[in-house]
């Protein structure tokens, strides 16, 4: 059952450790050194109908966990966020491992996001409400909202813990039954949380883990007949590929939480230290691994130079090491591939004539560090402009009017966060209303919170996470219409 | 319990500002165990300068920038969730504690008492961060919000049939939406209350936030209901009291004002019904409590073919009962809080006798010391009699008989109550349709007494005015803002 003695390293279905059908593992590495860390059983479609088997027998009418009263659901997400506080110190230690972010904001914005969503989505459990309604005729009417049934998520590596909460809470809390796939590169904390899951009681089958690869497990999930909803937090290009897979299959309902190419606009009246520090933080934050990083900045003229010699100078302190040194701002990126494409991006905007102020490339012999890189002089038609970096680049661009900005900000098909400083409340609400943008922050940035929707605008997704609205995705409202002999209001 | 020993073995001190106070007075109140006649302890009474006190401490704890107010919503949340886990491991000595003072059945305390405050603190525990305004699309270049803040100070005034419970019921709602509060138990109840004060400073409570002030109601109570610093009053117990009560809101500062009152509900049982189910949830609905109940199911309306079968068994299912020490497993029924409430229902008894109802059991005291009553059961109630129209508040069940849905509708909203009622029947048109035109704000169908804390809870008329539990709670404990602000151009 353990790999090595420290970390759970199998298939989770119906409470149970089991192998893989095909027999086959895969490793997993820490990518500040490139050393494996331990293997894991490879999930593959064979493991995810066993898992869909035991999800939908979970969720049959009539089963423990159809039965049970709305607040003991909330009772044992409770419990679970209570088991991951318990156990923080070591998951933070997992999660900084296996995905390289510094140990210590793990500890203090990770586990405490996740704890949180699952506290939030504990506490609605028993506050889903349907209505009455007062319907043209001789009838009593109502609704229930009930769950949707078997539910898969597929999550990414950028932060493996806080999206396996971010998803099983509102999916729990709702009352479905859950199949989840971790990245194939974050796997460990994931199979870890299946532990906690058994030990807080949930009945075998309500939450299935498997590891596995995108192309056969996600694949899978994608285009199963036997799975009632997906829900996918990753790229804009495989999330064309899992609504494509729903709509192919059974129309499965889906969610998408997408990539970005988010805008962060500051204004000349802006309290400068303050913005330029949110911008740097915006981009640089898991070393630029974020689907809300701020990768275009776009700075009024008249600071323009100012913003630039500052953000340059603060990208050249930020401190790259590894992820147990409590020093250390920015990890290693997670893999040789993201690398790679990262420093590719880098090369593409040096060819395409953007002015490199700092950094550029690759950081030391082990591992995937990269330099935090600053381009300014960036155009709109550039490729670090337009695409994705994922990655510790930051591009700086300059603006004359507000009209204009707001313009280049929404040219993109993205549209999942964009921020704005300015102490000018004018600017503020013309700008907030404005955006393309499921969020808009005002003076600050990655300003997140579970009680808040979180979702994309665009071709950053569909669907919100979080908040109430968090709920409604993983709900199927029934109508339940009654005869009635005298109607009287 | 209590931390300081004052005097004798047990005097226990009003809570303020996360501290222990004597009474400005001097003066305590006795506490007795109603079972047994015998002084548990004394506690110190409040008065209108006890009052002052708490009212200052938690408007301080209100201001802006105070930790309370700056707190994140979540974290009031979280301060619910940890004091519902200290009533959790305290369970069997506030049960304990619950069965002495109150005199109500022991396990009863443990099963149904406990469990509903965990779960009431727990339930508003989760709502804490989910109190949500709205932004509203009004006419003109206006961008408009809302904010649901809280109210302020409020005052809560809590019965005796149900202290713990009603403790949480309080509490819960006002702390959650971020008021602070000052709570009066009742004077014959203030033990649980007292060991609830030690739990909130256990758990986190900024000082301030909660003061628990035991006293009587002519003295603290009214000292509450008039208070000018007090922004709302809720209060559970007689409407005799609620109508003073309002009458105070508006001789004052027009506080906001929750009542929570009597009843005299109807339990209406047609003939298709379970039988044996209807008597058993008739007689439980009426004598949980030793029928001390705001819900009491004091009028229960039989359809003419199933009358007399009716009253024969419920007569055997109330001879049934145990009287007894409620601390005791077998134990099925304790005594009434009082002398004062003794008296009132064996007058009501005498009445019931007198005007011409049929006693078929019980009708009087029971056993060697004070205050326990038999159960007792009438047949042939007519609608004007005094036990028929007023709230008895003790094991006392009247039976009537009825003809027709239109006749029993008629005759169960024939009251100036309105909390709760029941209806037993299999058949889905009666069930809609007497559900429907009941004037009430809990209707049961085929059951009784199915309450639970995500559901709201109220009366029709003159039980009351406001809801307590579920969601709409939240309304009686937020004051709404709308903050509108010129924007330079609006789009949808």
């Amino acid at each position: 059952v353990y790999s090595e003695g420290f970390v759970p390293a199998d298939i989770f279905i119906n409470n149970e450790w089991q192998d893989s059908v095909s027999g086959k593992v895969f490793p997993v590495y820490n990518p500040a050194t490139g050393e494996q860390i331990c293997e894991v059983q490879e999930a593959e479609k064979a493991d995810v109908d066993k898992a869909v088997q035991a999800a939908r027998l979970a969720f049959s009418l009539g089963s423990v966990w159809r039965r049970m009263d709305a607040s003991e659901r909330g009772r044992l997400l409770s419990k679970l966020a209570d088991l991951v506080e318990r156990d923080s110190v070591y998951l933070a230690t997992i999660e900084s491992l296996n995905s390289g972010k510094p140990f210590l904001p793990t500890l203090f914005v990770d586990l405490q996001g996740t704890i949180k969503t699952l506290r939030y989505f504990a506490g609605y459990a028993d506050k889903i409400h349907g209505t009455s309604i007062p319907m043209d005729g001789e009838y009593l009417t109502f609704t229930r909202y009930e769950p949707i049934g078997v539910c898969g998520q597929i999550i990414p590596w950028n932060f493996p813990l806080m999206m396996t909460a971010w998803k099983l809470g509102p999916a729990l809390a709702c009352g479905n039954t859950v199949i989840l796939k971790p990245a194939e590169q974050t796997p460990l904390t994931c199979l870890y949380i299946a532990a906690l899951i058994k030990e807080a009681g949930f009945p075998p089958g309500v939450i299935n883990i498997l590891p596995g690869f995108g192309p056969t497990a996600g694949a899978a999930i994608a285009s199963h007949m036997g799975i009632d909803k997906v829900a996918f937090t990753g790229s804009t290009e495989v999330g064309k590929l899992i609504q494509e897979a729903a709509g192919k299959s059974n129309l499965k309902r889906v969610t998408l939480e997408l990539g970005g190419k988010n805008p962060n606009i500051i204004f000349a009246d802006a309290d400068l230290d303050l913005a330029v520090e949110q911008a740097h933080q915006g981009v640089f934050f898991n070393a630029g691994q974020c689907c809300t990083a701020g990768s275009r900045i776009y700075v009024e003229e008249p600071i323009y130079d100012e913003f630039v010699r500052r953000s340059v100078e603060r990208a050249k302190r930020r401190r790259v090491g590894s992820p147990f040194d409590p020093t250390t701002e920015q990890g290693p990126q997670i893999s040789r591939e993201q690398q790679n494409r990262v420093l590719e991006f880098i090369q593409s905007g040096i060819s395409e004539g953007a002015k490199l102020e700092c950094g550029g490339k690759a950081l030391g012999l082990k591992g995937f560090f990269i330099e935090p890189t600053v381009f300014s002089n960036v155009r709109d038609d550039m490729r670090i402009a337009r695409e994705e970096i994922f990655g510790p680049v930051q591009q700086i661009m300059k603006f004359k009017t507000l009209e204009e900005v707001i313009e280049r900000a929404n040219n993109t098909d993205y549209g999942l966060v964009a921020a704005v400083f300015t102490n000018d409340i004018n600017k503020a609400m013309t700008i907030s209303t404005a955006m393309q943008a499921g969020t808009v922050w005002i003076n600050c940035f990655n300003a997140l919170s579970t009680q808040c929707p979180f979702g994309g605008y665009k071709m950053s997704g569909n669907g919100r996470e979080l908040g109430e609205s968090g709920l409604k995705e993983y709900s199927e409202v029934k109508t339940i219409t009654m005869k009635m002999v005298a109607k009287n209001s | 319990m209590c931390p300081e020993h004052v005097d004798n073995w047990f005097s226990c001190p009003l809570f303020i500002s996360n501290e222990w106070h004597e009474s400005c007075s001097g003066r305590k109140i006795p506490v007795y165990n109603p079972a047994t006649g015998e002084l548990l302890c004394e506690v110190e009474e409040a008065d209108a300068e006890d009052v002052e006190k708490a009212v200052r401490s938690a408007r301080a704890a209100f201001q802006m920038g105070s930790p309370w107010r700056s707190m994140d919503a979540s974290d009031r949340g979280h301060l619910l969730n940890r004091l519902a886990d200290l009533v959790e491991r305290d369970r069997l000595l506030l049960a304990t504690l619950e069965a002495l003072d109150s005199g109500k059945v022991f396990l009863m305390a443990y099963f149904v008492d406990l469990m509903a405050t965990i779960k009431t603190l727990r339930y508003y525990g989760g709502w804490a961060d989910k109190i949500h305004g709205k932004t509203i699309p009004v006419d003109g270049e206006y961008f408009t919000y809302t904010r649901h803040e809280p109210i302020g100070v409020c005052g809560q005034i809590i019965p005796w049939n149900f202290p713990l419970m009603m403790f949480a019921w309080k509490i819960a709602p006002a702390l959650c939406c971020g008021n602070t509060v000052v709570i009066k138990p009742a004077e014959q109840t203030p033990l649980s209350a007292l060991h609830m004060a030690a739990l909130i400073k256990e758990a986190g409570f900024p000082p301030g936030v909660v003061n628990v002030v035991p006293g009587y109601g002519q003295t603290a109570g009214c000292a509450i209901s008039h208070h000018m610093d007090i922004d709302k009053v809720a209060f559970t117990g007689s409407t005799a009291v609620g109508k003073l009560i309002q009458k105070a809101a508006g001789d004052s500062n027009l506080k906001r004002v929750t009542l929570e009152l009597g009843g005299k509900n109807p339990n209406i049982v047609f003939a298709d019904c379970d039988l044996e189910y209807a008597v058993e949830q008739a007689h439980s609905g009426l004598f949980f409590n030793q029928g001390q109940c705001c819900l009491a199911g004091s009028r229960v309306f039989v359809e003419e073919p199933i009358y007399e079968e009716f009253v024969r068994r419920s007569v055997e299912r109330a001879r049934s009962k145990v009287l007894g020490n409620p601390l005791l497993p077998g134990v099925d029924q304790g005594p009434q809080i009082d002398q004062k409430q003794f008296n009132k229902i064996m007058e009501l008894i005498e009445s019931g006798k007198r005007e011409g109802a049929t006693l078929e059991c019980g009708g009087s005291p029971w056993g060697q010391q004070g205050l326990f009553i038999q159960p007792t059961v009438f047949s042939n109630v007519t609608d004007d009699m005094r036990i028929a129209k007023e709230e008895i508040f003790g094991p006392v069940q009247q039976i009537m008989c009825f003809r027709s849905v239109h006749e029993v509708i008629q005759r169960a909203n024939a009251t100036h109550y309105g909390l709760a009622a029941g209806v037993f029947t299999n058949d889905i048109d009666k069930a809609l349709t007497v559900s429907s035109a009941l004037q009430a704000g809990m209707v049961w169908v085929n059951c009784y007494n199915a309450m639970s804390a995500q559901c709201p809870f109220g009366g029709f008329k003159m039980s009351g005015n406001g809801r307590e539990l579920g969601e709409y709670a939240l309304q009686e404990y937020t004051e709404v803002k709308a903050v509108t602000i010129k924007i330079s151009q609006k789009n949808s």
